[in-house]
């Protein structure tokens, strides 16, 4: 069965009212049981917000100097928050569970096919 | 010509037998990619067949159904390759298995053509597979180009004016997403149907502006996009006769592509549907049109195309410009406006309206376009200065020709504005 990532994008915004942050989070409870019954959830993640984010990069190849960022890789407006892994047979099922999840309401979902180094199935 | 192939990428006279080859190509193809799972695959397997075709039907003349032949012989062709790949993947080893196993009906036996609906099937699911919302709207129409029309990426990049390898990068872009996402080979299901069917209408009828619209010098190409148009709107017909809007898209590019032959004059120049010489008109493509739209409307399920369509009947119904049934088209184009709005649909409305109330009328309604990006649009700018013209405010009008000239348009239009700036007195 094909695996693929749902990664879930959005605005930060420190200033949701603990009623909206409520309402998300029953949104996004009842996405994972319906999706976990289904026996489509994988896995998943939500991330800390982009001011937790450290990024590194190494210089001169392997080996080379590490240099260290304060934030996130990219600094956009729509930030990377969480992901899902999804079991699905083909795109459309995965487009079908990912326009569920509620981060398509609140912002976007990307989705991309995970790579299968197992070299078996397919 | 050099010989007889699948792939005729050079210009020049077209070998009928060729043509054969890449009208039947598509349903051979769209088969052969539901058997090996792998259009590439696929697409040799034919291109192999393809080769033999064109050179026992030279000498045996045409067998009784040449699709049938060609998927036969390009089905045996794909099991050679798949079985001279000595270490097989799983992958292939799985389309190995589907090729052998599927039942010899499916394969032999089609010389009495009683299997259609297969054939057909296939043919929708890779119309259905090109047209896929996660593919760009560009590798859409390249892909489905490519294999549903059998043209070659040269032929393609000739009717968009874009260079070859630009061509080839979307196709080759677009089929390693069909395998890498798993774009399913399918038919949508009923629920997903409308939305889908949408994207599909929408690709043959780009395909139709696209060949309609280029001017006569651009036309190199040997291939007639608007005649493939049609041909895939008749296919459409012919697969989903309950879906009215496949009859109404049909309907709608024979009505217009009827009118082609008097549209530009002897020196290329365009010629307004007012002045158009009707007698140069396909008055049995308009007749057959006019039949389409007649039994879609009794449905009762009118959408987008059937309702252009029933305009450009109207239009290529009418005896003269002046005996047009303005009014009519008035109407039609208010319920279109209700169920699309959009600019373009706005500025035709205006134009009808103009008919039948008057330029200031026409002028009222483009008024609220004002400040939108259809400013950008030649055509916008050019029937603001044909009503302002025909209010008399000439400054105003020379003004709104020059705002069209400043707007990316084809040679024949510009030469067209430029004219009416001319006769206007402008500097």
């Amino acid at each position: 069965m094909p695996r693929y990532a749902a990664l879930i994008y959005g605005t930060e915004n420190g200033n949701v009212s603990p009623e909206e942050w409520g309402t998300m989070m029953t949104e996004y409870n009842e996405f994972g049981d319906k999706a976990g019954a289904a026996g489509v959830m994988a896995g998943g993640e939500a991330l800390q917000d982009t001011k937790t984010a450290t990024t590194i990069a190494v210089t001169g190849g392997k080996g080379g100097d590490v240099t260290t960022t304060d934030g996130p890789f990219a600094e956009t407006k729509e930030v990377l928050g969480g992901f899902y892994l999804l079991d699905c047979k083909d795109l459309d099922e995965a487009l079908h569970w990912a326009a569920q999840i509620p981060g398509a309401w609140y912002g976007k979902i990307e989705v991309r096919p995970v790579i299968d180094f197992s070299g078996g199935a397919g | 010509m050099t010989g007889p192939r699948f792939d005729t990428s050079g210009p020049g006279a077209t070998d009928p037998l060729d043509e054969i080859i890449r009208i039947e190509g598509g349903q051979v193809l769209a088969t052969l990619i539901r058997l090996t799972g792998d259009i590439d695959r696929a697409e040799d397997a034919l291109q192999d067949a393809a080769l033999t075709a064109a050179e026992v039907w030279k000498r045996d003349g045409l067998p009784n159904s040449p699709g049938a032949w060609l998927t036969t012989v390009a089905r045996n062709r794909a099991l050679d390759m798949i079985r001279r790949e000595s270490r097989r993947a799983p992958k292939e080893e799985a389309a190995f298995r589907m090729l052998t196993d599927a039942p010899a009906s499916t394969f032999v036996g089609r010389e009495a053509d009683d299997s259609t609906d297969d054939v057909g099937d296939d043919i929708l699911r890779l119309l259905f597979t090109c047209c896929h919302p996660a593919l760009s709207e560009e590798s859409r129409i390249a892909l489905a180009l490519r294999t549903i029309c059998g043209l070659s990426t040269v032929d393609i990049a000739r009717v968009f004016v874009v260079p070859d390898a630009t061509i080839g990068q979307r196709i080759s872009r677009a089929k390693a997403k069909i395998a890498n996402a798993r774009i399913p080979y399918r038919v949508p299901p009923a629920h997903e149907l409308p939305d889908r069917l949408d994207g599909v209408l929408r690709v043959i009828y780009l395909l139709f502006t696209a060949g309609h619209h280029a001017p006569a010098g651009e036309l190199a190409s040997r291939v007639d996009l608007a005649c493939e148009g049609i041909r895939l709107g008749r296919l459409m017909i012919s697969l989903m006769p309950d879906e009215p809007e496949c009859t109404g898209l049909t309907a709608l590019m024979l009505a217009t592509h009827a009118r082609t032959g008097a549209r530009l004059d002897g020196d290329g120049d365009l010629v307004l549907l007012s002045d158009q010489d009707r007698s140069l008109w396909d008055h049995t493509a308009i007749a057959e049109a006019a039949q389409m739209v007649e039994s879609i409307l009794r449905r009762r399920r009118p959408g987008i195309y059937q309702i252009q369509a029933a305009i450009a009947c109207l239009h290529s119904l009418a005896p003269s410009f002046a005996e047009t049934d303005w009014p009519q088209i008035v109407l039609l184009y208010a319920l279109l406006e209700a169920r699309w709005r959009t600019p373009i649909v706005r500025v035709n409305r205006a134009i009808a309206v103009a008919e039948v109330d008057g330029p200031a009328a026409g002028l009222v309604l483009l008024d609220e376009l004002s400040g939108s990006p259809i400013e950008r649009w030649h055509l916008y700018w050019a029937t603001r200065a044909d009503f302002l013209r025909r209010l008399g405010s000439t400054a105003d009008a020379i003004d709104a020709y020059r705002r069209a000239l400043a707007c990316p348009c084809n040679d024949t239009d510009c030469r067209f504005l430029e004219s009416r700036l001319t006769s206007l007195g402008a500097p």
